[in-house]
C-alpha cells in the first residue's frame, strides 16, 4: 500500500507511470521500482522460485531480488527491486509455466521430498532415455528468455581516471570521499543506486536520534566539493589487478583507473532460516525499510520482527512510524542490551521476547501470504498473527571486490562476521564491510579510509583516527532453525534447504568449494550474496569447526551480472582494406578476408562464371599482361650497421653478401625448424633493407623481429611500413613495355635484371621496384606510398589498354604461382613443416654461425625424411570431380599424405597440385591414389615442378 | 519421474553414504601415489584399481578435488583432431565417456550436442577438411558442411557475423559437453570403492629421487614411501617438475572463461569460431558457457582480465547480435599447461617411476578417461600404452613432434 509522501522518499508524485504485469495494468509513479510499484499496488506475488516454483517477492530491495525477475519484452532476468519503472513496460515473471498466478510447475514443490539435493546426479542417466530427460530439464531451467530480434546495441566505453575511488556512497562512503578530497585528492563516488547517502537514508529509527543525526549529513558537504565526483546508478563490477575497475552505470562501462580504492560497499542484510522463510511478507528489515523511505511503499500492516541487534529494533520503531503494528520483536539474544532502539521500543509499548526464535511462517490459504508465525522461546511455542516478518539478524560483508583484490579476510568472532585482515598496497575498507556497524563509528571509519587513500595516493598524510570498538554483535552466529518438514531455505535463487546442506555433508561434500559446487549453493544469479554465509555456518558446525577454519568460497566478478552490449562496447574487429579498395570495387571484386585484409578473389564479369573469370585473368598474364594488388604484404624495413646481422639471423639463407639493388627469396623459421614466413629481401644501401612478409604475418613478424633485436641489442632499426605503402605487381610478356611507358628506368635486361631492386619514378609517383617472378612472368612488384596508389594504378589501367592489361585477383595468382610450383606458406606448409620438407634446401645456409632454428635443423637434417612435397598431375582425359585441397593420399589403405594445392591450369591442359607423400612416394612419375570425401579415389602422378616454364627462360630476354 | 528416486522419499534418514571416505591419516607408504586430485588423476587411481587390480592408492591435492582446471573448464568433448595419434586417443575417450555415467552411477549430464567449428577464411576451410578426412580415416563422424547446415542447426546465428561470413563448417555429430565436477566425484567415488584414499588439503611438496629412482613424495602432511609416482597437477607441473629436474617445453598461460545468467534453451550445438576466437554451448542449468583463446603472455596466475570479458562480449555479439541485452554473470581463469604442438606428454619420464601426465593445455577435460585408462595401464605395467605413443617426452628431443594446432588452438 502506498503511504502518504514519506519526507526523503524517491517518488516524483507529479508523474503517473503506466505499466503492464503479467497481462494486468498498474501505475506507479516515476522514481518507482517495478517492485516498489506492485507493492504499492498489491499487486500479489513477483516471482516463482527456480526449482520448486513456489511463490516470492521481495527479499532485500537491493539488487538481490532474484525471485522476482521479469521478462520486458526482449529484455530476459530484469530485476525487479531494482530497475526503475518506465512508462509503457509489458512485464511477465520468467520461469512459469501458465503464468506467476497458476504456475503448473508448481507440481514440483510437492515431489520436493523427491529431489534432494544433487538428485539429478542419482538418476536420468540411462543412455537411451538422458536426452529426453536433459530436454525436460533444460526446459525446466533457465529463467528468462532471449528473443531473437534483439539488435545488435553497440555501446560507447568510456575511460575514467581519479586519485581515490570509493565505491558505496553510504555514510562511511561518503566521509571517505570528503576525507579524501579535502586532502586535495581527486575523487570519484560511485552507488549503485539511484541517490547517495546508502543505509543513512532508510535506517532512521522511526523519527529518533538516528533522524538528528542525519541532519548533518555529509551527502550535502559532498556534493558541494568540488574535489568529489558522485556517479550514482553505477556499480563496481569487479576489481581488475593495478587498480582498474569496472563500472557499469547507465549505458556505459567505464574503466576507471585510479591509484587507490576505498571500499565502502556495505553489507548484506542475511535472512533468517525457518520453515517458510521464503513466503511472501517475508523480508530482511531493511527491505522493509528501503519500502518505506525510498518508494513510500507499507510492506505490511501487522509485522512480527526477528532479530538479535539494534538494527532490528529500529526497523521496527520506523515500521512503527509507518502505521504498521509491530505484532513482536522477537529477539534471538537470550537477554537485552538496552540498547536505545530496544528501549524506544519497548516505550511504544511493542512486546520484546527475547531468546525466541521463529519455529514456521504460517501460509495463507493460496500459500501466496503469510497469515502467522509459530515461534518460540523460553520452553513454550505460541502462534502470532501477521501478514509480515522482518528479518534483522545480521549481516554478511560485501567484500566481493576486496576478495578480487586479493583481500586475506578473516573472521572476526567478537562481530561474527568476516573482517578485512590484510589488504592489498592502495585498497582500504570502511563501514560495514570493515565490520564497523555504529553509524557514528562509521563515518569515523570512513574518515580514516578516505585520508589513508589519499595517502596512498599521494596527498597529504594519513590521518590518525580511532575508530570505536562495537558495543555489540550485530550478527548473530547462527540463525537457523531446522524443521522435520524443512522448506526452510537457506538459498532462495536455488531452492535449497537446511536438509540438503546436511546431506551434501553426509555424502561427503564437506568442504566449502565442493559444497557449493555439488549443492549449487551460491551459483545462482545473486551469487550467494544472501546464502553463502548461511552455508558457511552450517557446514562449520555439522563438521565441528570454526567458520574461520572452513573459509569462504572464491568471488570472481561480476558483483551485479553485466549486459553483453556493455561489455562489447563498439565491437573491434579489425579489417583492413589496401588504399585500392575502390578500383577494385568499381572493378567488380568478389571479395575474400585474407587474415584482416580484403583482398579481391577474381573479378566478376557479367556473362561469365567464378572459373572462367579466373582463368581469364590467369590467361591474361602469361599472353600479355596483368595486374593484382599485392599491398597486403608485409612490408618492413630495417636500417643500421648491423641491419644484414638482424635478417642473417632470423632467415635462413644469407643477406651479408646481397648486392645493393638486388632482391634475394626469404624464408623464416622458428627455433623448432619450422617454416613460419616467406617474403623477398632487397637491399637499398649497405647499411638499408627493404623486404617483404606474407600477408598473415606481417603483425606477428614484425612484433617478433622488434622482440628478438631488442634481446640482441643489435644496431640497427626497424620500421612497419605495411600501411604506408601501397604495393602492385605487374606481370606478363607486356609488361615491360608498358611500364616503360610511365618510367623513364632503364628496363633493361642488363640494367634492370631479374632479382634486380630499383628506386625510380613511375607515373609520376616515386617508387620502388622489384623484378621478381611468383606467378612465373616478367614482371615488377611497384611500391609507392600508400596516399599514391590510387593514382599509380589508374596510371597502370590506363596505359595498359593498349597491351589488353587486366587486373588479376588472388585466385588466379594461386593458380599461376601453382604452375609455376612456388608454395605459399601456410597452405603448402603447417605446423609442422621443415625446409627440408618443401624443397626449400637451396636457400637453407647451414654453414651461417646463427640463425633461428639452425640448431634444430641440424638435428633434423641428419633424420630420415618423413614426408615430402611434390607436384603432381591428374591424366589429361580426367574429367570426373577432382580432388579438393587437404584430400588424402593413401597408399596401402594407410594416410600417406595430402594435398595441399590443385586447380586446373589453363595453360597446361591439365590439373595440376601439390601434394605431401611419404618419401617412398616422392619420385617422379609414381601413381598416387587420392581419396575423394565420397570414398572414391582418383589416381595422380607425381610431377616434376615448375610445371610450367622449368628453365626459367620467362625471366630471360627473349633471344 | 524415475523410481529411483523414491527411496529419497520413502525412507527417514538420507539414504546415500559418503562418497569418498575420509582418512585421518596417511599411510606410511602406497604402492602408487598420484599427484593431482583432478580429473586426470582420479580416473588413473580408478583405472589401476578397476584394470589392474592396484589398490594401495593415494590421490594426494593441494586443495578439493577438481578445484584445478578440472572444475574450471568448459567441458567440450569431441574427438576430430588432425593428428593420427591424436584421432585414435580422443576417440577411444569419447567411447568411454558415452557409458561413464552408467558405470558410475552417477549422472554426468553426457549431453551429446554436436559440435560445430565455423571457418570464416577459405584456409580454415581447407585445415577443416583436412581434419574431417583424417577422422573419418579413423572412423571418426566428421564432415565439412556449408553454411546453410549451420544455419539449420542454429538457425539464430548471424552468418556475416560482423565482416568474417561463416564459409563453412566442420560438423562433428559426437560433439558433446558434461558436468565437469561430476567427473571428478564420479571417479573419485569409484576409485574410493575400489580401495584407493584420497587425501584432499595435502600437498606434494618435494619428490624422494635416488639413484635415478623414485622412494617416496614430501607433503604437507608428512613423508610417503614409494616406488611409483604419478604428476597429473596440469598448470602446476612445471613445479612439480623442477623438483625432480625434468625440463619440459610446457609454458603456463592463463585461460578464462565467462558464464551468463540462466536463459531459457534456445543453442543446442556446440560452437566454436576461430576467426572470432570464441566458442560457446549452453548448459543444462541455461547459463552460456563462452570462452576464448589463450591469454598472450604466460602467467602462473588465475586472475580475471576485464579485456577478455570485453573481447569475448564484443565477438558473441558478431555472432549472436540478439545477446546485447544478455547478462554476463562470472567470468574466472584457469592455468593451461600449453606444449608447443598442441599435443600432451603422457608416459614415462628419465626417472624410474615417476610417470607424466601433463601438457593438457585448454584441451584436457575430454581426455579423462583414456588419460586415466592409458596411465594406469603405463604404471602398471611400466611400459607405455599403445595410445600414448605419440605423446612421450622424447618427441621433443626427436624432433617428432604430433601437431595438432590446427585441431586444438580455439577449439579445446
Ligand atoms: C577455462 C578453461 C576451459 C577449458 N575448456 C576445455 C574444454 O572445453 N574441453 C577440454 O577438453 N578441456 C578444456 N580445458 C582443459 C582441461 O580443463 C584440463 O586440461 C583438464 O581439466 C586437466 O585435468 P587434470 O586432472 O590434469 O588437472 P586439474 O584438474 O588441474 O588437476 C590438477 C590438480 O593438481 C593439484 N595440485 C597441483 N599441485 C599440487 C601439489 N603440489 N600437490 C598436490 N596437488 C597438487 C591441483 O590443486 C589440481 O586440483 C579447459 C581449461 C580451462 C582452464
Amino acid at each position: 500500500m502506498r503511504l502518504p509522501p514519506v519526507p526523503g522518499e524517491w517518488l516524483d508524485r507529479s508523474v503517473d507511470v503506466s505499466f503492464s504485469f503479467e497481462g494486468k495494468t498498474y501505475r506507479g509513479h516515476a522514481g518507482d521500482t517495478i517492485s516498489s510499484a506492485l507493492l504499492a499496488a498489491d499487486a500479489g506475488i513477483l516471482g516463482r522460485s527456480f526449482k520448486y516454483h513456489r511463490p516470492r517477492s521481495v527479499l532485500s530491495m537491493a539488487n538481490h531480488d532474484v525471485n522476482a525477475v521479469c521478462q520486458w519484452g526482449d529484455r530476459p532476468n530484469v530485476r525487479a527491486d531494482v530497475t526503475r519503472l518506465q512508462a509503457g513496460m509489458d512485464l511477465a515473471a520468467v520461469n512459469t509455466f501458465g503464468g506467476l498466478k497458476s504456475d503448473k510447475a508448481s507440481v514440483l514443490g510437492s515431489l520436493s521430498r523427491f529431489l534432494p539435493v544433487g538428485f539429478y546426479y542419482k538418476s536420468f542417466h540411462t543412455k537411451r532415455l538422458f536426452p529426453m530427460w536433459e530436454r525436460l530439464f533444460r526446459t525446466l531451467t533457465g529463467l528468462g528468455k532471449v528473443s531473437f530480434n534483439t539488435p545488435h546495441i553497440r555501446t560507447a566505453k568510456r575511460y575514467g581516471f581519479c586519485d581515490v575511488l570509493v565505491i558505496g556512497a553510504g555514510p562511511s562512503g561518503l566521509a571517505a570521499a570528503l576525507a579524501a578530497a579535502e586532502q586535495g585528492a581527486e575523487v570519484v563516488v560511485v552507488d549503485e543506486n539511484a541517490r547517495a547517502g546508502g543505509s543513512g537514508g532508510y535506517v532512521r529509527g522511526g523519527f529518533g536520534p538516528q533522524a538528528e543525526q542525519l541532519a548533518d549529513d555529509p551527502l550535502t558537504r559532498v556534493l558541494a566539493h568540488p574535489g568529489v565526483r558522485l556517479m550514482t546508478e553505477t556499480y563496481a563490477a569487479g576489481y581488475y589487478a593495478d587498480h582498474w575497475v569496472a563500472l557499469v552505470g547507465g549505458d556505459v562501462l567505464t574503466k576507471m583507473r585510479t591509484k587507490s580504492v576505498v571500499v565502502a560497499s556495505g553489507a548484506y542484510e542475511q535472512p533468517a532460516v525457518f520453515r517458510n522463510n521464503d513466503l511472501p511478507g517475508i523480508m530482511l528489515a531493511s527491505a522493509a525499510q528501503r519500502l518505506i523511505y525510498r518508494y513510500a511503499v507499507r510492506p505490511m500492516q501487522q509485522a512480527v520482527v526477528l532479530t538479535a541487534n539494534q538494527d532490528g529494533y529500529r526497523a521496527a520503531l520506523d515500521l512503527a512510524a509507518h502505521g504498521v503494528e509491530i505484532v513482536a520483536v522477537l529477539d534471538l539474544r537470550l537477554s537485552s542490551t538496552a540498547s536505545e532502539p530496544e528501549l524506544a521500543v519497548k516505550a511504544r509499548g511493542i512486546p520484546v521476547l527475547p531468546g525466541h526464535h521463529i519455529v514456521e511462517a504460517l501460509p495463507g490459504a493460496n500459500g501466496k501470504s503469510v497469515v502467522g508465525a509459530i515461534v518460540a522461546g523460553r520452553g513454550k511455542m505460541r502462534t502470532l498473527a501477521c501478514d509480515g516478518i522482518l528479518m534483522s539478524i545480521g549481516w554478511a560483508p560485501a567484500a566481493n571486490l576486496l576478495y578480487q583484490a586479493g583481500t586475506r579476510m578473516r573472521y572476526e568472532q567478537s562481530l561474527e562476521q568476516f573482517v578485512p585482515d590484510t589488504l592489498p598496497p592502495g585498497v582500504f575498507a570502511c563501514g560495514r564491510v570493515n565490520g564497523v556497524h555504529t553509524l557514528s563509528a562509521r563515518r569515523l571509519d570512513g574518515q580514516r579510509a578516505g585520508s589513508a587513500a589519499a595517502a596512498h595516493a599521494g596527498f597529504g598524510d594519513a590521518r590518525v583516527i580511532t575508530v570505536p570498538a562495537e558495543m555489540e554483535c550485530p550478527t548473530h552466529p547462527w540463525p537457523i532453525v531446522a524443521h522435520p518438514k524443512g522448506k526452510n531455505f537457506v538459498d532462495f535463487d536455488e531452492d535449497l534447504q537446511l536438509k540438503d546442506f546436511e546431506n551434501a555433508v553426509q555424502e561427503g561434500f564437506d568442504n566449502i568449494e565442493l559444497l557449493k559446487r555439488f549443492s549449487t549453493v551460491g551459483m545462482g544469479p545473486s551469487q550467494g550474496k544472501h546464502s553463502n554465509m548461511n552455508a558457511l555456518r552450517i557446514l562449520a558446525r555439522l563438521t565441528g569447526r570454526e567458520p574461520q577454519q572452513v573459509g569462504t568460497t572464491t568471488a570472481r566478478p561480476f558483483f551485479h551480472p553485466v549486459p553483453m552490449s556493455l561489455l562489447g562496447g563498439r565491437g573491434f574487429s579489425p579489417e583492413r582494406r589496401t588504399p585500392l579498395h575502390a578500383r577494385h570495387e568499381a572493378l567488380g571484386a568478389q571479395w575474400m578476408m585474407a587474415s584482416v585484409w580484403q583482398r579481391p578473389e577474381h573479378y566478376r564479369l557479367t556473362d561469365k562464371d567464378r572459373q572462367q573469370c579466373i582463368r581469364e585473368e590467369a590467361m591474361a598474364v602469361r599472353q600479355n599482361v596483368g595486374l593484382i594488388d599485392v599491398g597486403t604484404l608485409g612490408k618492413l624495413e630495417v636500417i643500421g650497421p648491423q641491419a644484414a646481422e638482424l635478417l642473417e639471423r632470423v632467415y635462413i639463407s644469407k643477406y651479408a653478401n646481397l648486392k645493393v639493388g638486388m632482391t634475394r627469396y626469404a624464408v623464416m623459421c622458428d627455433e623448432s625448424g619450422v617454416v613460419i614466413d616467406d617474403g623477398v629481401v632487397g637491399r637499398l644501401a649497405e647499411d638499408h633493407f627493404y623486404f617483404t612478409t606474407t600477408t598473415s604475418g606481417a603483425a606477428t613478424i614484425y612484433r617478433e623481429l622488434s622482440r628478438l633485436n631488442t634481446m640482441w641489442r643489435l644496431d640497427c632499426g626497424i620500421v612497419n611500413h605495411t600501411g604506408a605503402f601501397a604495393a602492385v605487381n605487374l606481370a606478363g610478356p607486356k609488361s615491360r613495355a608498358l611500364l616503360s611507358r610511365l618510367t623513364s628506368l632503364d628496363l633493361s635486361a642488363t640494367a634492370f635484371p631479374y632479382l634486380a631492386l630499383r628506386e625510380g619514378v613511375v607515373a609520376g609517383i616515386p617508387a620502388r621496384l622489384m623484378r621478381v617472378g611468383f606467378v612465373g612472368e616478367w614482371g615488377y612488384e611497384i611500391h609507392v606510398p600508400a596516399n599514391q596508389g590510387a593514382t599509380l594504378w589508374d596510371a597502370l589501367m590506363a596505359a595498359g589498354k593498349a597491351f589488353a592489361l587486366r587486373p588479376f585477383g588472388v585466385e588466379a595468382q594461386r593458380l599461376l604461382r601453382l604452375e609455376k610450383g612456388h608454395i605459399i606458406i601456410g597452405q603448402d606448409t603447417d605446423g609442422l613443416t621443415n625446409p627440408f620438407d618443401v624443397g626449400l634446401e637451396w636457400a637453407l645456409k647451414m654453414d651461417k654461425p646463427f640463425f633461428v632454428g639452425q640448431r634444430s635443423l641440424h638435428v633434423i637434417g641428419r633424420q630420415p625424411r618423413k614426408q615430402k612435397l611434390v607436384g603432381f598431375v591428374l591424366d589429361a582425359q580426367f574429367n570426373g570431380s577432382a580432388p579438393q585441397e587437404c584430400h588424402l593420399v593413401i597408399d596401402c589403405g594407410e594416410i600417406a599424405g595430402r594435398v595441399t594445392s590443385i586447380a586446373w591450369s589453363p595453360t597446361l591442359g591439365c590439373h595440376i597440385g601439390l601434394a605431401f607423400v611419404r618419401p617412398e612416394l616422392a619420385e617422379t612419375g609414381t601413381a598416387i591414389a587420392i581419396r575423394l570425401t565420397d570414398r572414391s579415389t582418383v589416381s595422380a602422378t607425381v610431377a616434376r615442378t615448375p610445371f610450367y616454364d622449368p628453365d626459367n627462360l620467362k625471366q630471360k630476354e627473349p633471344a | 519421474m524415475p523410481w529411483r528416486l523414491l527411496r529419497f522419499a520413502t525412507t527417514k534418514k538420507h539414504p546415500e553414504p559418503r562418497m569418498f571416505t575420509e582418512h585421518a591419516e596417511l599411510k606410511p607408504s602406497y604402492d602408487v601415489v598420484i599427484i593431482g586430485g583432478g580429473g586426470h588423476g582420479l580416473a588413473a587411481a580408478y583405472y589401476l584399481g578397476r584394470d589392474h587390480g592396484i589398490t594401495n592408492v593415494a590421490v594426494l591435492e593441494k586443495g578439493y578435488i577438481g578445484g584445478g582446471n578440472t572444475g574450471r573448464n568448459t567441458t567440450i568433448i569431441r574427438s576430430n583432431y588432425l593428428t593420427p595419434e591424436g584421432v585414435k586417443f580422443y576417440d577411444e575417450s569419447v567411447n568411454l565417456w558415452q557409458d561413464l555415467s552408467q558405470e558410475f552411477d552417477l549422472n554426468l549430464f553426457y549431453a551429446n550436442r554436436g559440435h560445430f567449428t565455423l571457418a570464416h577464411t577459405d584456409s580454415a576451410l581447407r585445415t577443416m577438411r583436412w581434419r574431417a578426412e583424417v577422422n573419418k580415416h579413423y572412423g571418426v563422424d566428421s564432415e565439412v558442411v556449408g553454411p546453410d547446415f549451420v544455419k539449420r542447426a542454429a538457425p539464430m546465428i548471424n552468418l556475416s557475423c560482423g565482416h568474417a561470413p561463416i564459409l563453412g563448417a566442420l560438423y562433428h555429430a559426437p560433439g558433446s559437453i558434461a558436468r565437469h565436477d561430476a567427473v571428478a566425484w564420479g571417479y573419485g567415488r569409484g576409485a574410493d570403492m575400489r580401495g584407493a584414499e584420497i587425501h584432499q588439503q595435502t600437498e606434494v611438496l618435494g619428490i624422494d629421487v635416488r639413484g635415478g629412482k623414485v622412494c617416496g613424495v614430501q607433503t604437507s602432511r608428512g613423508y610417503i614411501a614409494t616406488d611409483k609416482v604419478l604428476c597429473a597437477v596440469a598448470g602446476f607441473t612445471p613445479r612439480i617438475l623442477d623438483m625432480v629436474d625434468i625440463k619440459t617445453p610446457i609454458t603456463i598461460h592463463p585461460l578464462q572463461a565467462m558464464v551468463s545468467e540462466p536463459l531459457k534453451p534456445w543453442l543446442d550445438p556446440i560452437l566454436v569460431s576461430g576467426s572470432l576466437h570464441i566458442y560457446v554451448s549452453q548448459s543444462a542449468r541455461g547459463e552460456l558457457v563462452m570462452g576464448a583463446s589463450l591469454d598472450p603472455y604466460e602467467l602462473h596466475s588465475t586472475r580475471s582480465t576485464l579485456d577478455f570479458v570485453e573481447g569475448l562480449s564484443a565477438h558473441m555479439l558478431d555472432m549472436f547480435p540478439f545477446l546485447s541485452h544478455v547478462k554476463v554473470m562470472r567470468q574466472w581463469a584457469g592455468m593451461a599447461d600449453m606444449t608447443p604442438d598442441f599435443a600432451p606428454i603422457m608416459g614415462k619420464t628419465p626417472i624410474e617411476g615417476f610417470y607424466l601426465d601433463a601438457g593438457w593445455g585448454t584441451w584436457g577435460f575430454k581426455a579423462t578417461p583414456v588419460c586415466g585408462k592409458t596411465m594406469a595401464h603405463t604404471i602398471a605395467t611400466d611400459t607405455p600404452h599403445p595410445l600414448i605413443n605419440g605423446f612421450s617426452l622424447d618427441r621433443f628431443r626427436n624432433y617428432s613432434l604430433t601437431g595438432e594446432k590446427g585441431a586444438a588452438s580455439v577449439g579445446h
